[in-house]
């Protein structure tokens, strides 16, 4: 999911980047209010441990490989702004110190993964746990589903980059096509790797989860009344 | 604060036992961008990263010819380089006092 130099022409890539800064500004004011003495150091464990898992590629289909890209993951356990800048962190050291993702690509892979993948995920997540029942399971439920949608959304994102700066000229159909069904593959990865996350963590700490909060208050309301 | 602490620390060790010891047997195909590149037919317009001679590049150490070791020890750097930049972020943004909004 990485995209490497060459692929998007340099004005798209500078345009991706702007976007992609102006989300992590936001992110950066969003992040002040959310994050406090129990949260931020979780956050920061959350882009050590993408970081890490992002490193174990596991096989798709026939010579295909897929990662974690964790947006779904990290928006439920801390909340899309401090999860979109601990994505960010990841690409950027692995830009800056692994040469994985292009330099002048950063932008690009920014833009999908750190606010595609974030913000789909976290959108989708809040969605599901309208819908499901309100127990603690379903945060893990609702983690799978979320993982499962925020990587197509995100390789619908370089299709995007593609068709406005692509410096190939294959037709945009054909990339979508392919792009998309194979990241519903490696979304079935993120999925099973997101709600084994979140409910690891639900299990030991779920006063720590940031997407589990909305479903306490709803408990203590009733409880109360 | 003795649990948060917990916590973190069995975070952090599983991140290094996951980079340093497991990634070894991580799947080295194409993933799925470079895949569909390949196939479709568009992934000679890459070019190398320009810093694609670094130490660090591709999740090895330079010099380091044991290739377990090597991608070992890069994770190790890649995980305490991320905990350290990121801790050092989230801390200083978080609130200071619960009743400040």
């Amino acid at each position: 999911m990485h995209i490497p130099d060459g692929f998007i022409d340099i004005p798209t890539s500078l345009a991706f980047a702007g976007v992609a800064a102006a989300g992590v500004a936001i992110s950066l004011k969003g992040a002040k209010s959310s994050l406090d003495e129990k949260t931020a150091p979780l956050a920061g464990l959350t882009a050590t441990f993408i970081f890490a898992v992002q490193m174990l590629n596991f096989p798709v289909a026939a010579g295909t490989s897929g990662h974690l890209l964790g947006g779904a993951l990290a928006a439920i356990l801390v909340g899309p702004w401090a999860a979109t800048l601990a994505l960010t962190v990841v690409l950027l050291m692995q830009g800056l110190l692994f040469a994985d993702g292009g330099l002048s690509a950063i932008g690009l892979n920014v833009f999908n993964m750190s606010l595609i993948g974030v913000w789909c995920g976290y959108g989708s997540f809040l969605l599901l746990k309208k819908l499901l029942p309100k127990k603690k399971t379903s945060i893990a439920v609702a983690a799978f589903f979320a993982g499962l949608l925020s990587v197509p959304a995100a390789a619908a994102g370089f299709v995007l980059q593609y068709a406005i700066g692509g410096t190939a000229t294959f037709s945009v159909a054909t990339v979508l096509a392919a792009m998309v069904s194979t990241h519903v593959l490696i979304g079935i990865g993120e999925g099973v790797i997101s709600a084994l996350a979140v409910g690891a963590v639900m299990a030991s700490r779920s006063d720590l989860v940031y997407g589990y909060k909305g479903v306490k208050q709803v408990l203590e309301v009733r409880s109360q009344g | 604060m003795k649990k948060q602490n917990r916590f973190w620390i069995a975070g952090f060790s599983l991140s290094i036992f996951l980079a340093v010891v497991v990634s070894f047997y991580a799947s080295s195909s194409p993933d799925g961008l470079e895949k569909v590149a390949e196939d479709i037919g568009f992934i000679e317009t890459a070019k190398e990263s320009a810093n694609a001679d670094g130490v660090l590049a591709d999740y090895g150490v330079k010099g380091v010819e044991n290739s377990r070791l090597s991608t070992g020890a890069a994770g190790a750097i890649g995980v305490v380089a991320t905990a350290g930049v990121s801790t050092v972020l989230f801390l200083s943004l978080r609130r200071k006092n619960r009743e400040r909004k």
